[in-house]
C-alpha cells in the first residue's frame, strides 16, 4: 500500500530525514517509534504533503505520491491525524465529521440547500462518531471537548474520509491512562479494516498493536521488524528503548 | 551626447531616487512587520509628518537642515508616543484588527494635520547649496539636490546593512517574529525594544517624506498613495526582509520611472497618438502591479522570503 | 431564548420596518433628504453584505472590494458616455466586467495568505484607481456625469427617488438572502471550514483555492450591482469610489456590525453612516472623532455591536 524510498529531507544545517525507506502493506499496521527529534513530525509532513522532500519517493498504492499536493493524497485514499489538535474548534463535533464526509462526497458546488440538513452528510458523520464513541457529543461545539474527545475527533475525521490507510500522528498524545485503554482498544478494532501507519511514543499501545516496527533515531531508520525482533535489538535499546521504556502514558 | 541618451540617463537618476525613497519607506515597514508582526498601515502618515514637519521647523529657523532634523526627531516622538498609547495594544490581535486600527490612525492623523496645518499643503524651499545642478558627466546636468537624496538614502541603506548585520538586535531583524525567546535570551526588554523599532520605523518614513517635500510639496493624504507602493515593494521583496525591500524598491522605483518616461513614446511607435495618449497614463500606472502579479505568479513569497514566517 | 438574541431580532426587525416604511414619512413630510441618504446607505450595505461573504465567512480580509463598486459604476458611466443607456445592456455587462475583473484578481491574490493576501489586494485596487484617474475621456480624476439612468423600457423609471429607493432596498434583502443561502450550502460549508482552518480543509481532501475563488467572484459581482446603483443614484462616478480607503469603509461596516452575521453589513452600513452624518454636523474635523473610535473598537470592543450587546447580556 505505501512505500517509502529513500526519502531525504534537509533543514538548513539538520538532516532531518536521511534516506528513510520502508513498507506498509495492506492490511498491516505498522508503527514508526523514536526519540524526540527523531524526525517523525518531518516524516509525516512528507506523507501528508506538507513538506516536500529533497529526494526520494513516495508511492501509495501504486501511484507516485511525492509531489501530490494534500488534498490530492487524501482523495487518493490517505487519510491523517494531526499530532497536535488541528480542528474546527467553532464548529459542532458533527459539522466537523461532515465537513470531512463532504470532501469525499462529489464537488461542493452546491449553492442552494443547507448543508445541515443533508442526510447523506450527516448519516456517514453520525456513523464515524458512533464508531470512535463520540455519537453522544454531537452537538457539542469543538472547542468545548475535552482533550481526549477531541483525539478521538481527529480519529473520527479520518474515518469519514472513508481511506484506504490511516496515518496517524501521536493519537494518544497527552491521554491519560483510561482514555489511552479506549483508544488502543478502539485501535485495536480498526487494526482489522484498514492499513495503519501509527506514530506513538506509548509503548504500550505500540507493542500491542504493532503487526512491524520501525525505530527512527536521528533521521536515518535504524531497525525494522516485528516486535520481538525489536525489543531484542540491542541497537534500538540502546538508542531508545533503555530509557524510555518507563515513559509509558506520554 | 545623444539627447535621448542624456534622457535615459537622467530617468535612470530619478528611478534611482525613487527607489531608494522607496526603500527608506519599505524598509521601516518590513522592519516592524519582520519583528513585531505588526502590519502598520499609518506607516503613510509617518511620511506626511515628516514633510510637515520639516516644513515648519525649516520656516521656524530658517535652516533647511537644522529643519530636516528637528523632523527626524518630531517624526521619531510621534512615533514613539503612537507605539505606548494605541500600537502596543493590538500586537496580540490578528492582522485584521492591525489593519482597522491603523485604518483609524490613518483617518486621525489627516484630519490632525487638517486642523493644525490647514488644508492646503506646505512648500519646502531648498537651501541655495542644494538649488544648482551639477555637470555629473560632459553636458550632463542633473539637480544637486536629487543627487544629495540619492546620498543621504544610501548612507541609510549602509547604515541599516550595519545594523542587521552586526548587532544584536539585527539578529533579531533576520530572525524574524518568531523569536520572542531569542529576544528574552539577549537580554533585552522587549516592551523597549519595540517601541523603539516602531519610533526608527516612523522616522525612517518621516525621513522619506521631508526628502520629497521640497519636490511635491507636504499635502494631506500624500502618505497613503506612497504607501501602496512601499507595500508593493516588499511584496515583491518578501515581506520582513530589509534585504528584498533594497533591491525591490530599487527595482520599482526604475520600472515605475523610466516606464512612464518611455511608454508614451513606445505606444506612439505602435499606435496612433491620440490612441496612445489616452492609453498610456493608465498603463504606466499598472506597470508596478503588473511586475507585482508577476512575482506572485513566479514566487508567491517574494524574492527574499525570510525563513520561518 | 436568551435575553441577548432577543435583543438584536428585535432591533433588525425594526430596522427592517423603518427601512421599508421610510418613505412613506418622507412623501408625507415632503423632506427628500432622509431618502437620499438612506438610499446610499442601502446601497453601501449591498456592498458591505458581499464583502461579508467572503470576508466575514470566508475569513478573507479583501482590502480591496471597493474596486468592484467602482469597476460596476464606471461600466454604467462609461456606456452611458458612449450612448448605451438601456439598463438591460448595461447591467448585465457591469456584472461580467466584475466578474472577469474579480477572477482575474482573485486567481492571483488567492495563491496567498493572511497579511500577503491583504496587501495584494489593496494593490490591486490601487492599481484599478490609477486606470480610472488615467482615463481622461471618462472623466480622470475628475469624474464622469451621468446625464441619463439606466432605462428599463418603462418596467421601472430609476429616476423616480421613491422607486428607486425599494429597487434598492430590494436587491439588498435579495442579497442577504443569497448569502445566508450561499453561507449554509455545501459551498459555504467549504468558505467557512476555510476560514476556521484552512490547514485541515487540504488535510480532509478539499482543493479548497476553486472555491474560495468563486466565493471571490460572487462577492466581487454582488459589489458591481452596488456599483451599478451607486452610479445611478449620485448621476456621477469618480476613482474617489474605489480609493482604498472606501475598502476600509466596507470593512468598518461589516465589523461594527459583527463579523459574519447575515445582517452585520446593514447594521455597520446605517451605524457608520449616520455615525459620520452626526458628526459631521457637529464639526466639521469629524473624521478626527472617527479614527480614534474606530481604533477605540478595534481595541476594546472586539466583536463589533454583537459583542456590545452580548457582553451587555453578561454584564
Amino acid at each position: 500500500m505505501l512505500q517509502i524510498r529513500d526519502l531525504t529531507k534537509r533543514f538548513g544545517g539538520v538532516l532531518a530525514s536521511d534516506g528513510i525507506s520502508l513498507d506498509v502493506p495492506v492490511g498491516e499496521l505498522h508503527a514508526i517509534i523514536g526519540p524526540n527529534g527523531a524526525g517523525k513530525s518531518t516524516l509525516v509532513g512528507q506523507l501528508a504533503g506538507e513538506i516536500s522532500p529533497d529526494n526520494g519517493r513516495i508511492f501509495f498504492n501504486g501511484r507516485d505520491m511525492t509531489r501530490l499536493p494534500t488534498h490530492r493524497r487524501s482523495e487518493l485514499g490517505l487519510a491523517r491525524s494531526f499530532q497536535i489538535t488541528c480542528l474546527f474548534l467553532d464548529f459542532t463535533v458533527l459539522d466537523n465529521v461532515a465537513l470531512a464526509v463532504q470532501a469525499h462526497a462529489g464537488h461542493s458546488f452546491r449553492l442552494w440547500r443547507p448543508a445541515r440538513n443533508d442526510k447523506e452528510l450527516r448519516g456517514p458523520a453520525r456513523a464515524a462518531l458512533a464508531r470512535v464513541g463520540l455519537e453522544s457529543r454531537a452537538d457539542v461545539i469543538c472547542a468545548n471537548l475535552s482533550h481526549g474527545e477531541h483525539r478521538q475527533l481527529e480519529i473520527a475525521m479520518a474515518l469519514a474520509t472513508v481511506p484506504r490507510m490511516l496515518v496517524l500522528d501521536e493519537p494518544m498524545a497527552g491521554m491519560g491512562p483510561e482514555e489511552s485503554a479506549r483508544m488502543i482498544a478502539l485501535l485495536g478494532e480498526l487494526k482489522a479494516e484498514q492499513t495503519i501507519l501509527l506514530i506513538e511514543h506509548d509503548m504500550d499501545a505500540v507493542f500491542r498493536l504493532a503487526d512491524r516496527i520501525t525505530v527512527l533515531v536521528d533521521g536515518r531508520v535504524i531497525a525494522s521488524g516485528t516486535p520481538d525482533d525489536i525489543r531484542a535489538d540491542a541497537e534500538v535499546r540502546q538508542a531508545y528503548l533503555g530509557g524510555h521504556e518507563a515513559r509509558r502514558h506520554g | 551626447m545623444h539627447a535621448e541618451v542624456i534622457v535615459l540617463i537622467e530617468q535612470c537618476l530619478n528611478g534611482l531616487q525613487f527607489g531608494l525613497l522607496l526603500f527608506l519607506l519599505a524598509a521601516g515597514l518590513t522592519l516592524v512587520f519582520g519583528i513585531m508582526d505588526f502590519v502598520n498601515l499609518a506607516h503613510g502618515s509617518f511620511y506626511m509628518l515628516g514633510a510637515y514637519f520639516a516644513a515648519t521647523f525649516a520656516a521656524l529657523t530658517g535652516s533647511f537642515v537644522l529643519g530636516a532634523v528637528l523632523a527626524l526627531a518630531a517624526t521619531l516622538a510621534v512615533g514613539m508616543a503612537a507605539e505606548l498609547i494605541a500600537i502596543r495594544k493590538l500586537y496580540d490581535r490578528d492582522h485584521l484588527d492591525h489593519v482597522l486600527g491603523t485604518f483609524g490612525l490613518i483617518l486621525f492623523f489627516n484630519e490632525l494635520v487638517r486642523l493644525v496645518w490647514g488644508p492646503a499643503g506646505m512648500n519646502l524651499p531648498l537651501p541655495p547649496f542644494l538649488s544648482t545642478s551639477i555637470e555629473i558627466l560632459p553636458d550632463v546636468y542633473y539637480p544637486a539636490y536629487r543627487l544629495a537624496i540619492i546620498a543621504v538614502a544610501l548612507a541609510v541603506a549602509l547604515l541599516l546593512y550595519i545594523v542587521v548585520m552586526h548587532t544584536r538586535i539585527g539578529m533579531l531583524v533576520r530572525a524574524g517574529a518568531s523569536n520572542r525567546e531569542m529576544v528574552d535570551a539577549l537580554g533585552i526588554n522587549i516592551q523597549l525594544l519595540y517601541t523603539f523599532v516602531f519610533g526608527v520605523g516612523a522616522a525612517l518614513a518621516g525621513l522619506a517624506g521631508l526628502i520629497q517635500a521640497p519636490i511635491l510639496t507636504a499635502q494631506i493624504g500624500m502618505g497613503e498613495n506612497i504607501l501602496i507602493v512601499a507595500l508593493v515593494v516588499i511584496i515583491i521583496g518578501g515581506i520582513g526582509s530589509i534585504r528584498g525591500a533594497f533591491i525591490a524598491a530599487i527595482f520599482v522605483g526604475l520600472v515605475d520611472t523610466i516606464g512612464r518616461a518611455f511608454l508614451p513614446e513606445l505606444f506612439r511607435l505602435v499606435m496612433t497618438p491620440a490612441a496612445a495618449s489616452a492609453l498610456a497614463p493608465a498603463l504606466s500606472s499598472m506597470l508596478i502591479y503588473l511586475l507585482m502579479a508577476v512575482v506572485l505568479v513566479l514566487r508567491p513569497q517574494g524574492l527574499f522570503p525570510v525563513d520561518g514566517k | 431564548m436568551s435575553p441577548f438574541f432577543t435583543v438584536r431580532t428585535l432591533l433588525i426587525g425594526a430596522l427592517i420596518v423603518f427601512l421599508a416604511l421610510l418613505p412613506v414619512y418622507v412623501v408625507a413630510t415632503g423632506q427628500f433628504f432622509p431618502l437620499t441618504l438612506f438610499t446610499r446607505i442601502v446601497i453601501l450595505a449591498l456592498a458591505a453584505t458581499s464583502l461579508n461573504l467572503i470576508l466575514g465567512y470566508g475569513g478573507m480580509v479583501s482590502f480591496g472590494h471597493a474596486a468592484y463598486l467602482g469597476v460596476g459604476a464606471y461600466v454604467i458611466g462609461i456606456l452611458s458616455k458612449e450612448g448605451i443607456t438601456s439598463g438591460f445592456a448595461q447591467w448585465p455587462l457591469a456584472l461580467a466586467v466584475c466578474a472577469l475583473f474579480a477572477l482575474v484578481v482573485g486567481a492571483l491574490c488567492l495563491r496567498t495568505r493572511g497579511v500577503y493576501f491583504i496587501m495584494i489586494t489593496l494593490a490591486f485596487a490601487q492599481m484599478i484607481y490609477y486606470v480610472a484617474v488615467g482615463l481622461d475621456r471618462y472623466g480622470g480624476d475628475d469624474g464622469l456625469i451621468i446625464y441619463r439612468r439606466s432605462q428599463f423600457a418603462g418596467l421601472i423609471d430609476l429616476s423616480g427617488k421613491v422607486q428607486f429607493y425599494y429597487l434598492c432596498l430590494v436587491l439588498l434583502f435579495a442579497a442577504i438572502w443569497l448569502v445566508s443561502r450561499l453561507a449554509n450550502s455545501r459551498f459555504g460549508m467549504v468558505i467557512q471550514g476555510g476560514r476556521s482552518n484552512d490547514r485541515r480543509m487540504r488535510a480532509i481532501g478539499f482543493p479548497i483555492f476553486r472555491y474560495r475563488l468563486a466565493g471571490f467572484v460572487i462577492a466581487g459581482m454582488m459589489c458591481g450591482l452596488a456599483g451599478v446603483l451607486l452610479a445611478n443614484h449620485t448621476d456621477f462616478i469618480s476613482p474617489a469610489v474605489m480609493h482604498w480607503t472606501r475598502s476600509g469603509d466596507l470593512i468598518v461596516m461589516i465589523v461594527l456590525g459583527g463579523i459574519g452575521s447575515l445582517f452585520g453589513p446593514l447594521i455597520g452600513a446605517v451605524t457608520l453612516l449616520m455615525l459620520e452624518e452626526g458628526l459631521s454636523r457637529v464639526t466639521e474635523y469629524w473624521q478626527i472623532i472617527v479614527g480614534p473610535l474606530l481604533l477605540f473598537i478595534v481595541v476594546y470592543a472586539h466583536g463589533g455591536i454583537d459583542g456590545i450587546l452580548a457582553s451587555l447580556r453578561r454584564g
